[in-house]
């Protein structure tokens, strides 16, 4: 009986294994009138990059939110790594992690102290080993025995992608990972996400208005326009199927005047 | 998934451990902790020498005052420390980034009640050995009673401090003031510093609901006629169960309800 368990459950793992790291259907968020998303669905391969593209109440960051279970969603259904999110949302989010400009880390305790209760919310090993390696990848070390608060907004940034990357996540949440960076450490931050979705094979799903950060980073993208995905692709497809040399002047033809094929995923 | 994994004492450890480092790494924090209870000792254990030497009452039941001022602020810093945990996750922005980890809502209500308990006990124990040396009254006369007062007040103040901090969570820090209103608007029913039986009919009736009015009541038959009354600690006790259950119902609907509305990534100051 238990080899029959046994099996069963490897073929589930298997079967989660294959299955996209982001599954949406019909998602929507109402807020009395208001309509923050508006019935999206998409896909995110694993290992790859996506981005949430839209302008400012587009809906990326209740989206974001919705996939870390912190707003509950009117309708919808959401899988994540083979999993249904609403089932197994805790089991699910020790193997992700996020960065938002909209939650900090609190300010009197030091980078170290941080780190170390986020290693352990996440059940991580060998934390001081892991804190370490962190501090390495991301210029920490000088900073680890320093009050959060007592940091430049870059230096908080790097800070913060320490605790979004404390527990090796397999499925990571950026929203504007680099709003804050000057370009030199902007431009290291991508470095080194780059790095580690090759090395951990992790999938990245980013709000972000930087469109070169996008076109750069990015396998494909989402673009929302009032709660609705209007248009989607790799970022060079968009460029050619708008026939602008740039993703921000797609970006703008699709905030001004809308999208051009409307075949959202 | 089950309620309790070999996770759970973990995260409500690491929880534990950031008000551990809050309050550690912060000398006027933990002054703060023991500043008030040593303040309020002292100003009522005058106010009881004063009437020791007026009334043969206060004289045959010495200690009744600072007794009763002791145990209002087991109940006072328990309701406190919890709600003012949590409000440290809001001041922060902390509580996005708490919620969307592995912790469950239930771990980090008991998180909530072990820092509490923790504060409170950090910030009365002074307290209570400066009441020795001042005024020759030790709460551990109590005896074998206090350790039943003492919990059953910490819950009680644990109910209210779960409703506060559930209201916190659902109207924001508009709300806060209510941590500290909430709790003085039931003292003058729990009889602190007088039976319960001199309230008005219809108070008693009110009173009769709360389990502290038993236990200040108990602390005076201890003190005064030196019997523990077992009958009122299990009222009391049962009381609590139903207010404790109260107030995490109502916290999980406030964080339903913020979880709806989209407060938790955003709630801040």
């Amino acid at each position: 009986m238990d080899a029959i368990l046994d099996s069963g459950s490897t073929a589930a793992r298997a079967q989660s294994a294959i299955e996209p790291a982001i599954a949406v259907e019909g998602l929507v968020k109402r807020y009395g009138d208001v309509v923050a998303v508006d019935g999206i669905g998409f896909t995110v391969a694993r290992g790859s990059f996506t981005a949430l593209l839209g302008g400012n109440g587009a809906g990326k960051t209740t989206t974001i939110a919705i996939l870390l279970g912190l707003i509950r969603p009117t309708a919808g259904h959401i899988r994540i790594l083979g999993q249904d999110f609403a089932l197994h949302a805790k089991d699910l989010l020790a193997r992700m992690n996020f960065q938002s400009p909209y939650a900090d880390l609190p300010r009197r305790l030091t980078v170290r102290q941080n780190l170390t209760i986020y290693a352990r919310l996440y059940g991580v090993a060998k934390v001081k080993e892991r804190i370490a390696d962190l501090a390495h990848e991301l210029d920490l070390a000088a900073l680890l025995d320093r009050p959060f608060g007592e940091l430049s907004a870059g230096q908080r940034t790097r800070a913060g992608l320490a605790k979004a990357f404390i527990n090796r996540p397999e499925l990571v949440l950026l929203d504007e990972p680099t709003a804050s960076l000057d370009p030199d450490t902007a431009d290291w931050v991508r470095a080194f996400l780059a790095r580690y979705a090759k090395e951990a094979g992790a999938t990245f799903f980013i709000a972000s208005h930087n469109m070169p950060e996008v076109e750069r980073l990015c396998d494909q993208v989402l673009m929302m326009k009032a709660g609705r995905i209007v248009d989607s692709g790799a970022p060079k497809e968009l460029i050619a199927r708008y026939g602008r040399p740039t993703l921000e002047e797609v970006f703008l033809e699709v905030a001004r005047h809308g999208a051009r094929s409307g075949d959202s995923p | 998934m089950s309620v309790i994994d070999r996770g759970t004492p973990r995260r409500i450890g690491a929880v534990v451990l950031r008000h551990w480092y809050l309050i550690a790494g912060s000398w006027p924090r933990f002054l703060d902790l023991c500043y008030w209870p040593i303040v309020q000792m002292i100003l009522w254990g005058f106010i009881q020498t004063f009437l020791m030497r007026q009334s043969t009452f206060f004289a045959q039941a010495g200690g009744i005052l600072l007794g009763a001022v002791m145990l209002w602020d087991v109940l006072f810093r328990g309701q406190i420390g919890l709600a003012i945990s949590f409000f440290e996750e809001v001041y922060s922005r902390n509580l996005g980034h708490l919620l969307a980890t592995p912790l469950k809502i239930g771990e980090y209500i008991a998180a909530l009640m072990l820092v509490s308990l923790m504060r409170t006990i950090a910030g009365l124990f002074p307290a209570t050995l400066l009441a020795i040396w001042f005024f020759g009254f030790s709460l551990y006369s109590l005896g074998i009673a206090l350790m039943a007062f003492f919990f059953s007040l910490i819950a009680f103040g644990w109910s209210i401090g779960l409703f506060v901090a559930g209201l916190v969570l659902r109207y924001g820090l508009g709300a806060e003031s209510f941590a500290w209103a909430l709790i003085f608007a039931l003292a003058p029913l729990c009889g602190v510093y007088y039976p319960t039986t001199i309230l008005p009919g219809w108070v008693q009736v009110l009173s009769a609901l709360l389990p502290a009015s038993y236990i200040f009541n108990g602390m005076r038959a201890v003190l005064i006629d030196h019997v523990i009354r077992t009958n009122d600690l299990l009222i009391a006790a049962g009381l609590n169960v139903v207010w404790l259950a109260g107030g995490v119902v109502a916290f999980l609907i406030f964080h339903a309800q913020a979880r709806d509305r989209g407060m938790l990534l955003q709630l801040g100051e």
